[in-house]
Formats: C-alpha cells, structure tokens, sequence
C-alpha cells in the first residue's frame, strides 16, 4: 500500500493527497463548507452472554487483555495522554504486540509525549505502520525524515473525536490508563495515587473501539464512584503496579512565566482584550497550556479583583492559577478538558463548580455545537503565522514536524481568538509571508499580539473601531513582519522534498494541509 | 603564534549568539562550516556573510567552523572579526549599517528614572531590552564581562550600538575603570552613543581623561552631537570628591555603587541602607549643588518588587532622580515611584497655572495667593507637569479641566 496518491488542490491552496494510507479523504473545502451525510459509526453488537455474570473483567496482563481481544496485523490501538509526559502504559502494549509478533498496527493516541520515544524502534521494525495523533518531538522529526512507514495523521482533539465518531478512525483496541477502576471496568482519573484529573480524551475509545481494555493500578471494590469510563463499555481490566507518573502531567510550560518578554506579551494582551470590551461581567475565556498564556489569566484575575467582576466560566485545561480563581469566587465554572497540575487533580476532586468535559461536548464539529464557539475569548499559540492570518502549530519554519494540534483548531471558533506570540524567535521570525503548514485558516484569527506590536486582523472591523485612539502599538501584519525581517534579516524558504510524510485533518475531517519530507 | 582563535558563546542555554573557530590558513582557500539552528532560513545568509569579512580582511585561506545558536547578523560579525582580530592584530573595522531610527540625541535634563544593565558580551539579552522602555540602556563593558572576553565585548557592544534597536531609550555604555576604560571609547564614541558611564570616579582627572580622549575622537570621527558622562561614584574617596567630579564638563548625573563602596568602607549593605546614607546624601547635595542628577544604585533582588517600591520611596524622598536596574521587571516599578505622586501633580498645577495666567497677564511676578513664586519652582513644577504628561498621570489638555477654586 502506497503512504497516499491522487494529489489536489484544496480550498486554502495547499496541495493535499485525496488518497491517504489506503483510504479515500476529502480535501478541505472552507469553513462551514463541509456537510457530512449519512450516520455515525456504530460499534459491533456486544452480548452480556459473553460476559462474566459476576461482573468481574479482571484479567492477569496487558499482552493476555490484547491477546484476548484479538490482536492481528494491521489493527488500530487507541491510547489516551492524560498522563502526558508520565504515561507508562503506552509502550508497553507495543511490547507486548512486539514480542507477539504482530506487525503494521495503526498507533491512534489522543497525543504523544517524549516518552514515547521508545516506539520509534516499533515504527522501525514495522510493529507500528504509521500514527493518527499528535507526533511530537523524537516522533515528530522521525516521521520528518520519511522514515515512518504510513502517513501519519493529525488531528485536534474534537476532530479525533468527530473521526471516531464518523468512522474515519476506526479503533479495534482502546486501551484506557486509568487511575482508579473498579472489575466491571468503570473507572475516574480524579483519584487514586495516579489521579491524573480526567478520562474525557478516552471516551470515544470506549464508547466506539471495538474491544476496550482498562489498565489500572488502584482497584476499588465495585463500584467505583464517580465513572468517567462506563464499565459497560469495557471487555477486560488489567491490574498493573503503575500506570503513570502523575507528578508528569506537569510540565515547564504549566508554570507562569519568568520572562520579562513574555510578561510583557502577557500584559499587552490582557490589556487589548481589557480596551476591547471583552473583559465584563458574565465573559468567558479560555488560556492554553504555556507560561504566557498562563500568565493573561493572572492579568484577568487582576482586572475581575478590582471591579468586583467575576467570570461565568473558563475552559480548562485546568491549573493551580484557574483553580485560584475558582476558590476565589472570580469564576463561577471550569469546564475542564484537561488537568495540567496536581492542584487541578484536586480542585476537579473536590469542588462541583469544576467540571469534566470530553472532546465531545467540548470540540466535536460534527455534533449539534459545541462549548468551543460560545468562549469569549481564546489566549492560544502558533509556531509560524502569515500575512494572511493563517497559522501554524505543527511544524517549525524548517519543515520539522515537532506538535501536535491539540485543542488548537477547535479553539478557533471562539468569538475573539489571540495569538500572543514573540515576533521572532532566536532568529527565527514568526510572521512568514505564507506559513509551511496551514494549521487554522487565518478567517478564524483575530489577533496577532507580539512585544513589538499588536495586529488586528482587517476582518474584524469592529475590533479596529473599538482599538482606535488606543495607546497599544496597534499595528498591521505587514508591518509586524517587516520590523522581524529588519531585525532578523529576510528569511529563505525552506527547501523540502516532494514526498509528503503527515496530512493535517481540519475539524470536519477534511485534509486542511500535507506535510513535507526534510532534507537532512 | 597561534594560528586557531575562538570567540562566541556556545552550549546549552546559549542563544542568540554564536561560537567561532577560526583557523588561519597559508593554503587551501576558505572553508566555512555552519551548523545553525536556522541554517533552513539563514544558511546561505550566513555563509554569505562570513565570505564577505573574509575578503575585508583580506584573508583568503582559513578554516571557519561557525555554531550557530539563532545569532542576528551583527552578532556573527563581531565574532568573526573578534577571532580575525585575535589571530592578525588587524584593526580594521567590519561595520555593520547604522540604523537611522538610532540617530537621536539627548538632554542634559532628560528623565533618567531607570537605566537596564545588560552585559555587554550576552547578545540574547540585548535584542529585546529596548521594547521594555526604560530610560536608558547600559551596554556593560565592566564588570559583567570577564577580563578575557574585554577585546571581543567591544566589539559586539560596537555592532549593537550600530544596529539593535534602543526603542528611543538613552543609549548608554558604561566603559571599564579608568585608565583601561579610555580603550572602550574607540569603540563606542563614532557610534552614536549617549551616555558614558565612568565606573570607580575618584577624581575629576580621571573626567577630564575621558573628556579629552572624547573630543579626540569626536574630532577625528566628526560628531557634533553631546556625549553625556555619569561617573558611578563606588568608594569612599570618591564619595568625598563628588562635588570637584560632579562639577566636570559634560557630567549630567552621579550615580552611586553600593556594593562595591560598602566593600571599600568594610561593612555590608542593607535595605535599610543606614551605612551608606552619608554617601547618598553627599552624592544627592553634590548633584544638587551643580544642577544634575543623582541616580541611586541598583536594587539587586529581582524577586521582591514590593521592596524595591519602597527602596524607590525613600530614593525619592532623599533627592535621587533614578535608579539602575539589573531585570525589565523593575523598570515599571521604579517609573512608577519616582513618578509625581497626586500631591506634587496638584501642587504642580497650581504653580503652573499661576504662572501661565501671569505671563498672559504681562505680570514680572508669578504669586499663588499671597505667596510669590521664585522662577527655579516655577520650572520645577513645569517638570513635573511634562512628566506626569508623559506617564499618562494627567491628560495633555489638563487645564482645560482645571480650576484653581
């Protein structure tokens, strides 16, 4: 089977295979634009006849459960990243299918880590055919090189669920980490000495996988209150003596920032979404994971403190710095998708104002709406964003794949989304006359902020009438780039190889953008 | 003789900057060796470059390895020359192009609130100081450059004066101890620089050293624009000579180094700063007496900005016009203290408004009252006024507003 064929042009210009690892895709077509027909993906009939009366699914390892469920050449297994960084389970499935023998799975986890780097000798000796996820660092510049055997796919966090849900991604083993289970497979993240927050990116799994394994390391007396994971949903459970490192679900960039310059990026933003209205009573808002982002919340929190004002919800990922605010009274509700911290862990367990969410609720484009569009504003990143608005969150301006996409595209349909972001990054500008990978189409973005000026985009009318008169630096996009280039020189474009290595998948499934092989 | 140089910074954590390996060659013609972490965007740029000071030195075999860590062009320059220099005693100059918005002068009476430290071999630091708004910039020649990385220091504090941009901040260098600091002054004087900073002042001779190597270069170079001076006044002597220093052509401001003049009295330095009032009060009345500034020493814990406020208070209260800072995070901090409170703006508006009302009146005196108005209040008030303008305390058409009720 060859990686993809049958090459077009979509609707944002980029040229995009129609034919990916086999399969027919459909290349995007706009915002909006895109109308699925037909009905949703139904998993195979399951029967309680198959299943033990006494409701006890514990099994005795991992490479039984997989054996058990029917393990074969070629199939697709689903992990979960709640445990990010921390994660203990996912390498040992392939493991276990290794020393099975089995070869060409499909990887499909929400998002990889570093520390799946030990897969790459998977995806070298062809136990792993190719990953639908995120690729990122040591996975990321494998699948760069070309060396991955399949294509590899990513998606947002909503369009994976969409994907499942539409039967675009279809799993034949999910495998959920969970930290407290009971033997009929119900199971939380909030508790247990891997609490990690929430299960939600492993809902799909359980809800559409063919055959569901939870793996726990605390198992509770039936039941285990609260569920997340319906034990209904699951064939076997795996008792291992760990299955995560929770203090990993933190990282470097769930910390506020230390940096003057992004202090500053921080307060400018926080400043333009204060003079653009949107910081009142009842606003809404959303802040991702990063020390900047991060930060805004601080300069929020600030403004909400001294008018007396509170917000009625914030999006989480969720943090000690949100959890503040809840405990404070300056926000009514976390609608939480993901917990970065421990204290989120705790907060998620103790207050019934913070909420789990799923991808479902959340992002989902092919449901009947979802939380992201009802968001006032969204505080995001990007690697690269062009003159046209349109950005980057995958690859770096030398072609290397190194993100995933997260909850990014499903962000972007929030009323006002910003993106603070340095003008230039060691030399490497940030504002390109056309990003290498078109990750969000610039329609959908409102706001550049950078420390040396901040760029409206001329869609938005009606902010640049509300910024007018403003002392910010307001500013245009072009102007932005000529200031990184008279600094930083006028960048090259990077020379890439023909092949395409990774498609990105837009929020309704559509392929958005292809991703080129480096030259090494 | 050595026939290999190195210069740059390379390692983890190293940014913006670079690390060159330059070996002079008799044979062989030029190989250059990039490794970049921008090489996809820059590397032929880059390349470009290093052929081209190559052939202004006239070199024509050499092996160059380059490690790139994101270095703007300026900077990859002043290393390249630093190791050309190290191994050819060649004191030809490779300049970078001048940025025109560069070209500003300054006032002898400007704001000098807050002026950013930045070491002058650490590039990373110096390419966004500028967009954090302090009054000045301080390109560090002394102290925070290791004795042997002086000769490549110049030179990168040379290029930075020429092309990063200082946002309109005063562009300030501080040079080394005089007399090896008079070396610095090539490297700083024909590139528009604002401000010199002369650290360890003892005597007005050491000034007038620097003054005469000043005009030297001026002449030779042909600037016209003012070269300010502000000796840093950090030992006991020189705390007892401050006036006979302050009283020098071209200084506008005495500034004080705690640390170093509580080393030289033996004692340690505290926030209460008990040990050191005398001199700051001496530094103060010095200054005050020849009608400059007197700018108070660095506050040097980044973390706690409340006690930094209250250092800035009592600065304020004893007559210092600024401070140094070490960290952008204390710029805001120290704007904000020495900035007029609400009692000095209103009282300033009074003044002012009295002062306005008697010039349209054609009156000689200006009176608030009963009271008479000497002029130097008078223009202290206009000060004052000007900067709470400035600082966004009070609105441009303030006396459209204002009633003297």
């Amino acid at each position: 089977m060859s990686k993809y064929g049958n090459l077009t042009t979509n609707a944002v210009g980029r040229i995009v295979p129609q034919i990916i690892n086999g399969k027919e895709s459909t290349p995007y077509q706009g915002v909006g634009k895109f109308r699925p027909s037909g009905r949703k993906y139904a998993p195979p009939i399951s029967s309680c006849a198959d299943y033990p009366e006494d409701g006890n699914k514990v099994i005795s390892s991992l490479r039984e459960a997989l054996i058990r469920c029917g393990l074969k050449d070629g199939m697709t297994i689903s992990t979960h990243h709640h445990f990010r960084n921390g994660d203990l389970v996912g390498n040992q499935i392939f493991d276990a299918a290794a020393e099975l023998g089995v070869k060409n799975l499909t990887w499909a986890p929400s998002a990889s880590f570093e520390c799946h780097s030990p897969l790459i000798r998977y995806l070298e000796d062809g136990t792993i055919h190719h990953i639908e996820g995120s690729m990122n660092g040591a996975l990321g510049k494998f699948t760069s090189e070309g060396k991955m055997q399949g294509m590899g796919i990513l998606r947002s966090h909503g369009g994976r669920y969409q994907a499942i849900q539409d039967g675009d991604l279809h799993i034949d083993i999910a495998v959920i980490a969970a930290p407290t289970a009971d033997m009929f497979g119900n199971a939380t993240g909030d508790r247990g000495t891997a609490a990690c927050g929430l299960l939600g990116f492993a809902l799909a799994d359980s809800q559409y996988a063919d055959k569901v394994i939870v793996v726990t390391d605390n198992l509770v007396p039936f039941p285990c209150v609260p569920w997340q994971i319906h034990g209904n949903y699951v064939d076997f459970v795996v008792v291992l003596s760990q299955i995560g490192i929770p203090e990993k679900i933190i990282s470097g960039t769930t910390e506020i920032t230390k940096s003057p310059d992004r202090l500053l990026l921080a307060e400018l933003t926080a400043r333009f979404c204060d003079e653009a209205g949107i910081i009142r009573n009842g606003f809404s808002f959303q802040a991702g994971a990063g020390g900047t982002a991060l930060s805004i919340g601080i300069y929020f929190a600030e403004m909400l403190r001294k008018r007396g004002m509170k917000a009625r919800f914030a999006r989480g990922g969720s943090n000690k710095y949100l959890v503040q605010m809840l405990e404070e009274g300056l926000v009514d509700y976390i609608l939480d998708g993901q917990t970065f911290d421990l204290e989120g862990v705790r907060s998620m367990r103790e207050n019934n104002n913070h909420l789990n969410t799923s991808p479902f609720t959340s992002y989902n484009y092919h449901g009947k709406g979802n939380f992201a569009s009802m968001v006032d504003v969204v505080i995001l990143g990007a690697t690269e964003v062009d003159v046209n608005f349109n950005a980057n969150v995958v690859t770096h301006s030398d072609g290397l794949l190194l993100h995933g996409i997260g909850g990014w595209m499903n962000c972007l349909f929030s009323k006002c989304v910003i993106l603070p972001i340095p003008l230039f990054r060691d030399r490497m500008p940030v504002i390109r006359d056309e990003v290498t990978t078109i990750c969000g189409p610039g329609e959908l973005i409102d706001v550049i902020v950078t420390e040396r000026g901040i760029a409206i985009n001329p869609l938005r009318t009606d902010l640049l009438d509300r910024l007018k008169g403003s002392a910010l630096p307001i500013k245009t996009i072009h102007q932005l780039k000529e200031e990184a280039e008279r600094i930083c020189g006028k960048p090259s474009l990077p020379v890439l190889d023909d092949e395409f290595i990774a498609a990105i998948k837009w929020v309704d499934g559509t392929v958005i953008d292809a991703v080129r092989k480096v030259i090494s | 003789m050595t026939n290999t140089a190195t210069t740059g910074n390379k390692g983890k954590g190293v940014r913006s900057d670079c690390h060159v390996t330059l070996e002079l060659m008799t044979v062989g013609g030029i190989d250059i060796q990039v490794n970049s972490k921008v090489m996809a965007l820059y590397g032929k740029s880059i390349i470009g470059l290093c052929e081209k000071i190559f052939q202004h030195y006239e070199i024509k075999h050499a092996r160059l390895l380059l490690e790139d860590s994101g270095a703007l062009e300026l900077v990859i320059a002043a290393r390249l020359e630093a190791a050309i220099r190290q191994l050819t005693g060649s004191e030809k100059e490779y300049l970078p192009a001048f940025l025109p918005q560069n070209n500003y002068e300054t006032s002898k009476e400007q704001d000098r609130f807050s002026r950013l430290y930045l070491p002058g071999n650490s590039p990373s630091l110096m390419i966004n100081a500028g967009i954090h708004k302090p009054n000045g910039i301080i390109l560090d020649l002394e102290d925070a450059v290791a004795v042997q990385k002086k000769p490549e220091a110049r030179l990168l504090v040379r290029n930075a004066l020429r092309g990063l941009d200082f946002y309109g901040a005063e562009r300030m260098v501080r040079i080394n101890q005089i007399p090896e600091g008079l070396q610095d002054l090539d490297y700083i004087v024909p590139h528009n620089v604002n401000l010199i900073l002369v650290p360890k002042c003892e005597s007005a001779h050491q000034i007038e050293l620097v003054n005469q190597r000043i005009d030297a270069l001026k002449q030779q170079h042909g600037i016209k624009s003012h070269i300010w001076l502000m000796p840093i006044i950090e030992s006991a002597l020189g705390v007892l000579k401050a006036l006979e220093i302050a009283n020098c052509q071209n200084v506008v401001a005495l500034a004080i180094g705690l640390e170093d003049y509580t080393a030289d009295l033996g004692t340690r330095r505290t926030n209460e700063g008990s040990e050191s009032f005398f001199a700051r009060s001496m530094i103060v009345n010095a200054c005050k007496a020849t009608g400059i500034q007197a700018i108070d020493s660095v506050f040097s814990d980044i973390a706690d900005m409340e006690a930094l406020g209250q250092t800035v208070q009592r600065s304020k209260a004893m007559g210092f016009d600024g401070m140094g800072c070490i960290h952008p995070r204390q710029i805001k901090v120290i704007h904000d203290n020495f900035a007029p409170d609400e009692a000095e703006i209103e009282k300033a508006k009074k003044i002012v408004s009295a002062f306005i009302d008697a010039t349209e009146q054609g009156l000689g005196v200006v009176s608030l009252g009963t009271k008479m108005i000497d002029p130097p209040v008078v223009k202290r008030a206009q000060q004052t006024i000007t900067r709470a303008i400035k600082m966004g305390k009070l609105p441009v058409d303030w006396r459209n507003e204002f009633t003297t009720g």
